[in-house]
Order: C-alpha cells, then sequence, then structure tokens
C-alpha cells in the first residue's frame, strides 16, 4: 500500500495527511490538547490556518468552505469546550450532507475516563451527530484513521466524521506513509445503480400524464456535473421542475420550467404540482416533514422515483413505488442516455395540457406581496439585492427565519454552489461563519450573508475573524426586531402572544460594525435601499448593513400545520382564481 | 388553525412484527455503542440482544438483535443499521427463510423437599442441565427458543425459583449457506 514511510510525530502526521489530502485550509481554535498540532503547524507553510472566535463558527466556515467548493471541509479544536462547541456544527453538517473531517485533541491516553482537566468523552457525544468518528489510541493507527476520515467523510452520502487524538499521540513518534488506493473493508457506498431500475423509470416517464421533478440537495452534493445532467435531462424530458432549499442552484431559477422551491414556504405552483402529479422524480431529497406536510394527503394519485445513494433515505417517510439507489450524477447519466437512446418521447399532448394547469396557478403568483413607499418590505430588499448582485460572481449564506426563506423565495440562483443555507437543524448564527469560510475559498467574489438581526448575533463575534484576514463579507441584515418566523407562528397559531420574541436592547448595527473595524450602513427607507446596496458592494470591506424592514411581515405562501400541498395559505397580495384570469399585474409582484 | 405545532401528526398505526436481525459487524471499540445508540436515538426498540466476536483472524463479532416494529420502521432499521460505517451485513432471519433461534438460560432454584424432586424432575422433561448443586439449590441449564425458557421459568416460579440469567437469542439460518 505505502509508497513510502517517514517517522515523525503524531503532530506531524496530522499536518503531512492533510496536505496529502489537499486541504488548504483550515478552521480551527487551540487549547491544551492540540498543542503540539498548533506547534507542528507553526513550522510548516503547507496549510492555512484560520482563527475563528468560537469552535461553532470553524465548523460553520468550514461547511461554507465545503458547500461553495465541493472539497472537504477541514476543523482542529481542542479538548473538552473545544469539542462540545463543535457540536452544534457537526450535527448540522450530519443533517445537510456536508463532508467534513473535525480533529479534536483529547488529554493523554492514561487520563482518559479520569474527568482530567477539559476532558470530554468526545466520541461519544459525537457518535450521533457525525457519520463516523475515531479515538486514536495508538500512534501506529493515526495515518490510516486521518485518510480514512477524509475517504468516509467526502463518499457516499457525505458528512462530518471526528477524530480524536490525545495528546500523547500528537507527541509520539511513528512511520507515516500516505495510501495509494484507499479501500474501506467494509464500508462501500454503491454510486451506480441497477441499470434495470433505471430503465424501469425511464419508461414510467415517458407514459407520464402529469410528471414532476422534485430535487434536492444530494444533486448538488453529486457535484456540478449533476447539475449539468439535471439540466439537460429537464430539458429532453420537458418536465416541470421543483427543487427543496437545498437544492437551490442545481437548476437555473430563470429558465421557464423552473416552478420555484417548494415545501413550507414554496410557491403554489410547486405545491399544487407536487399534489396533483402523476409522477415524482425525486433526485437526491429526503421527503422531509417542511416538504410533505400531512403525510397521508402527500401526493396522494402520483407514482413516485426516488434516487439516492442512502438506502435508509428510501421509504423512510413515503412509501415510493421506484427505488433506485445510486450517486445523482451517475443516475442522471443513465438516464439522459437511456432517454436519448429510446425512441418513444414524452407524451407530448398530455404534457402540454399539464403545463397549462400550471400556468394557471403561475398566473396566482403566490410570491407577491404589497410594496410600500414608506417602510422597506423584506421581499423588496432581497429582491433589490438579487437585481443589484445578480450579474456578479455572487455567493450567498443565510441565517435561519423568515429572511432565510424569503432569499429562497427571491434571490433567484442560476448555479450550483452559490447558496449555503442550514436546512436539515435550522441553526441560527450558521450564516455568518460560512460566509467568512466562503470568501476564504473564494476571495475575489461577493459573499453575502443574508441575516435577520436575532440570528446574527449568536456568532456576531466571527466578524472579528472576518476582520483578522481582511474578509470583506457582507451582512445584509434584514432587521424587523423580532424572531421573525417565531413571531409569524405566534401570530398565527398561539393567538398573538409575543412571548420571548420582541429584541428590546438591540446593539446599534452601524456602531457595531467599526467597532470590528468593518463598515456599517443603515437604510430605513426604500428609496434609499438601491444607493445603499450599491455602496455595500463597493466597499472593499466587511460591512454589516443594517436594513430596517416591516416588522410585521409575514412569510407567505405557507403550508400551515397538519395539512396537506393544496391547503395553502397564501398572502392577501396574490391573486384570486378569478383575478390571475382577468386582473393581472393589479399588485407589485 | 387549531393545531398548534409545525410538525405533521403522526401517521396512523400500522401493525407491528417482531423481526429477528443478524448483523455483522467490525470488533472495534464503540461499535456497540454505535448499534444500540441507533436504536434508542431513532426510537427503535430492542427486546434482545447478542455479541460475540465470531471471527477472531477479521475481528468480526456477530449481533442478533430481537426487535419489534411496523413493515416500514422494520426496513428503516435495516437501512439505518447497514449504513453504519463498521456495519458489513444485515440479515433479517426472519424473512431470510428457515432459520434456528436458540437461548440458554441458567435458573436457580432453591427449595426442599418434594419441591427440590419436582424441579429435577420437570428440568428433566425440558432437557435442563444440573450445573450446580448445593443441599438445598440447583442450578439449571437450559438452552431452546425462548418460549421454552419462558414456560420452564414459569414452571420454575412456584418451586422455588431465585434467579435467572438468559444470554437473550442467537440465530443461524438452515442449510449449507452461510451468511
Amino acid at each position: 500500500m505505502s509508497i513510502m514511510s517517514t517517522e515523525m510525530s503524531g503532530a506531524e502526521m496530522v499536518i503531512a495527511a492533510l496536505a496529502d489530502q489537499g486541504v488548504e485550509h483550515l478552521f480551527g481554535y487551540p487549547g491544551g490538547a492540540v498543542l503540539p498540532i498548533y506547534d507542528a503547524l507553526f513550522q510548516q507553510d503547507k496549510l492555512r490556518h484560520i482563527l475563528v472566535r468560537h469552535e461553532q463558527g470553524a465548523v460553520h466556515a468550514a461547511e461554507g468552505y465545503a458547500r461553495s467548493t465541493g472539497k472537504v471541509g477541514c476543523v482542529l479544536v481542542t479538548s473538552g469546550p473545544g469539542a462540545t462547541n463543535a457540536v452544534t456544527g457537526l450535527t448540522d453538517a450530519l443533517m445537510d450532507s456536508i463532508p467534513l473531517v473535525c480533529l479534536t485533541g483529547q488529554v493523554p491516553t492514561h487520563l482518559i475516563g479520569n474527568d482530567a482537566f477539559q476532558e470530554c468523552d468526545t466520541v461519544g457525544i459525537t457518535r450521533p451527530c457525525t457519520k463516523y468518528n475515531y479515538l486514536v489510541k495508538s500512534i501506529a493507527d493515526l495515518p490510516h484513521a486521518l485518510h480514512e476520515a477524509f475517504h468516509i467523510a467526502k463518499s457516499g452520502r457525505p458528512g462530518p466524521v471526528v477524530v480524536d487524538i490525545p495528546k500523547d499521540i500528537q507527541f509520539a513518534k511513528g512511520l507515516y506513509s500516505r495510501p495509494k488506493d484507499f479501500q474501506h473493508k467494509g464500508y462501500r457506498p454503491k454510486v451506480k445503480a441497477e441499470m434495470d431500475c433505471v430503465k424501469a423509470a425511464i419508461e414510467l416517464m415517458q407514459q407520464a400524464k402529469r410528471p414532476l421533478f422534485y430535487t434536492g440537495g444530494g444533486v448538488i452534493n453529486s457535484g456540478p456535473e449533476a447539475s449539468q445532467l439535471l439540466r439537460e435531462l429537464v430539458k429532453v424530458t420537458g418536465f416541470p421542475i421543483t427543487s427543496t432549499l437545498m437544492g437551490l442552484g442545481a437548476y437555473a431559477a430563470s429558465d421557464p420550467q423552473w416552478l420555484g422551491m417548494l415545501g413550507m414556504h414554496g410557491t403554489l405552483e410547486a405545491n399544487l404540482a407536487m399534489h396533483d402529479c402523476d409522477l415524482m422524480i425525486c433526485i437526491g431529497a429526503r421527503f422531509d416533514d417542511r416538504i410533505t406536510g400531512r403525510l397521508d394527503a402527500f401526493s396522494p394519485g402520483s407514482k413516485k422515483i426516488h434516487v439516492d445513494i442512502d438506502p435508509s433515505s428510501i421509504n423512510k417517510n413515503v412509501r415510493v413505488d421506484l427505488p433506485i439507489i445510486g450517486d445523482c450524477g451517475h443516475v442522471l447519466e443513465d438516464m439522459v442516455r437511456l432517454w436519448r437512446s429510446t425512441a418513444r418521447q414524452s407524451d407530448k399532448q398530455a404534457l402540454a395540457g399539464w403545463w397549462k394547469q400550471i400556468d394557471k396557478w403561475r398566473a396566482r403568483r403566490s410570491l407577491s406581496f404589497r410594496n410600500s413607499n414608506e417602510i422597506i418590505k423584506p421581499q423588496y430588499a432581497i429582491q433589490r439585492l438579487y437585481e443589484l448582485t445578480r450579474n456578479r460572481d455572487t455567493y450567498i449564506t443565510t441565517e435561519v427565519g423568515q429572511h432565510q426563506m424569503w432569499a429562497a423565495q427571491f434571490y433567484r440562483f442560476e448555479e450550483p454552489n452559490r447558496w449555503m443555507t442550514s436546512g436539515g437543524l435550522g441553526t441560527m448564527g450558521y450564516g455568518l461563519p460560512a460566509a467568512v469560510g466562503v470568501q476564504l475559498a473564494h476571495p475575489n467574489s461577493l459573499v453575502i450573508d443574508i441575516a435577520g438581526e436575532a440570528s446574527v448575533l449568536m456568532t456576531m463575534q466571527e466578524m472579528s475573524t472576518a476582520a483578522q484576514y481582511r474578509l470583506p463579507i457582507k451582512i445584509f441584515i434584514l432587521n424587523n426586531k423580532y424572531m421573525g418566523m417565531v413571531r409569524q407562528w405566534q401570530e398565527l397559531l398561539h393567538g398573538g402572544r409575543y412571548a420571548e420574541s420582541y429584541m428590546d436592547a438591540l446593539p446599534d448595527f452601524v456602531k457595531l460594525a467599526e467597532a470590528y473595524h468593518a463598515v456599517g450602513i443603515r437604510c430605513e427607507r426604500p428609496g434609499d435601499l438601491d444607493a445603499a446596496i450599491r455602496e455595500m458592494i463597493d466597499v472593499n470591506k466587511a460591512v454589516i448593513f443594517d436594513c430596517v424592514v416591516d416588522p410585521a411581515e409575514n412569510c407567505f405562501p405557507m403550508i400551515p400545520s397538519g395539512r396537506a400541498h393544496n391547503e395553502m395559505l397564501l398572502g392577501d397580495s396574490a391573486l384570486s382564481v378569478e383575478e390571475a384570469i382577468t386582473e393581472e399585474g393589479k399588485v407589485m409582484v | 388553525m387549531n393545531a398548534t405545532t409545525h410538525y405533521p401528526a403522526a401517521t396512523a398505526a400500522q401493525q407491528s412484527e417482531t423481526h429477528t436481525l443478524s448483523v455483522l459487524v467490525d470488533n472495534e471499540p464503540g461499535v456497540l455503542a454505535r448499534v444500540i445508540g441507533l436504536f434508542s436515538g431513532r426510537g427503535y426498540n430492542i427486546d434482545s440482544l447478542t455479541v460475540s466476536e465470531t471471527e477472531h483472524e477479521r475481528h468480526l463479532s456477530r449481533i442478533t438483535i430481537v426487535t419489534r416494529g411496523t413493515p416500514m420502521v422494520i426496513e428503516q432499521i435495516k437501512n439505518q443499521l447497514d449504513r453504519l460505517v463498521p456495519v458489513h451485513r444485515v440479515i433479517d432471519m426472519t424473512v431470510a427463510g428457515p432459520h434456528i433461534e436458540r437461548e440458554l438460560a441458567m435458573v436457580k432454584v432453591r427449595g426442599k423437599g418434594e419441591h427440590r424432586m419436582e424441579a429435577l424432575r420437570l428440568a428433566d422433561a425440558f432437557r435442563a442441565r444440573v450445573i450446580d448443586a448445593s443441599t438445598e439449590s440447583f442450578v439449571f441449564e437450559i438452552t431452546g427458543a425462548s418460549d421454552k425458557i419462558e414456560s420452564f421459568v414459569a414452571l420454575m416460579l412456584p418451586l422455588g425459583l431465585v434467579e435467572v440469567s438468559r444470554t437473550g437469542v442467537v440465530a443461524i439460518g438452515r442449510g449449507p449457506e452461510g451468511m
């Protein structure tokens, strides 16, 4: 297996293994139990260490880095609190299938189990929030564990892997060699699907009268080729396509076959198409509860094809008719090839009728909102941000809440890997550190964190990281002084009793920006918005943009609790069925 | 809106089934914690679990799990187990074909006179062996399907049952093929 073995310390092995894995950036925070590794870092120039301000920030930054590049994100933290602070980020990465390797320091092996200073049961704590984890108790096991960690993190359904390295192992000397051809003894995720299944899928697609593609983050994870193949398949079939929050960007939002995002805050046309379709082709999505709504009323009349690399995603929430286990990219490639090679094509006549129906739903303009000249509507703010940044090389991250949904609805993504958001876990505080990671990976791009004022305060300290590395990230805060989504649910479900969802003593974000060596911009009037956004873009420094928006605005459309896709709540400015036919253009869309 | 949650309601419960799973795993630190953590974390049931290394050279252990759930849950359990990194194979013995399930129990009975004689007679009828004896007690070793052990233990109860130690179920397929 090995080419050449070199004797070195465990700490040096860590550096060597990361360099051999092509790691360029390492996000971390030092502490007693990782000092030997930091000492080795100090004496090399292959890896660049990015010092964060909190370990949660390190993991989110690595997530942003991984999501925007397709590479494995890398984290280094100390034992005890270093490891426990990383847990939120690790869980977030597990839920959204982000490839990460997180190295944690541990107390020396002879003290493990002794309640030593800064000791915690890291492998025990992280077992349920990682794809896999290791406690390396012998220097001989370290090189293998490090390389295997990368293999597991990025192969199959990606996820976070923790390698816990006791301090004495970091000091110990051993032989290091780079494994040539890595094969795990038992773990072999299946990437190529059964051809018979793909053939059966193509047959179903050719017979379908009301087909729909429902795609997700798996397409993004499979790499940019998968997105390209998806576009090809959608084009040759002529079918409509919708996507989950995690899948945005895999298909171009400007394309007429795009129905917008589906689910709890998805568009009317996407959700009604899900409900009424006769063939659902799910690719790399997992029928999450934000997507399905009421399960017993979920797309009752459809046959369902489900393409997923993880067999445990199949039939977890929704029983499907044709499961296809394999990597989205491979399956899409087979589908495109088979579709092109078969003589029969899609049912053109039925498809025309289906599109006519979809266009009727579309005409109701479910995303419309009543704009104002007095106060900035959050939707309008995102629209303007989109219009003023769409022709640039832009990456968007978000926090979690109303602003995240508005960003998903109103910012239109044309390419994969441009949209970094916490989908599964819904981690407030994700967006700012994620933007740090994205900006490091793409130093010349425009990186914007669309934020809420509540979320962003959870990891605000990472502005200090941005300052240290001169990262010109833009924090675009839709400031409504509320935890907006909490307030919205309290309004709709708890009689308008706004328990603890109002922020009484928010910081002055302009002064806060200045304190962090950044530029602060406040905008309170719709008329000033464009100029202020342009100023934000033009400043070659980090910016905190305090966009003061309507505090009472709700996020629509919305599938209320326990309802089905065809029982959506629309905002008061969406058109009724009659209006959609007769009075177009009455309200601002 | 009356519902005060933003989660979908639970779907109507289906009939629960009992399945016996054989799981081949790498015998590495924490592997049992991974399996048990999966069951507790996802709310699955464990009726019985046995584990021991079965192939020393390859460091493979065989875990036998008896679990209960709806068909959809059973399918999930198998898939979730299968995707754990150290898991090599998961076989659902209940659907894989004819198989044998056995359990071993040690049963301690204390008594004198007629009770003692009756315990011995019953042990003989159940093909339980005496593996420890004192003037006022026996320890029986009994092997068989779980319900046979249940019956034996129930019979010992009025005869002075002190305690029982059971291995849990192990299972193996019939015929020449291995797992």
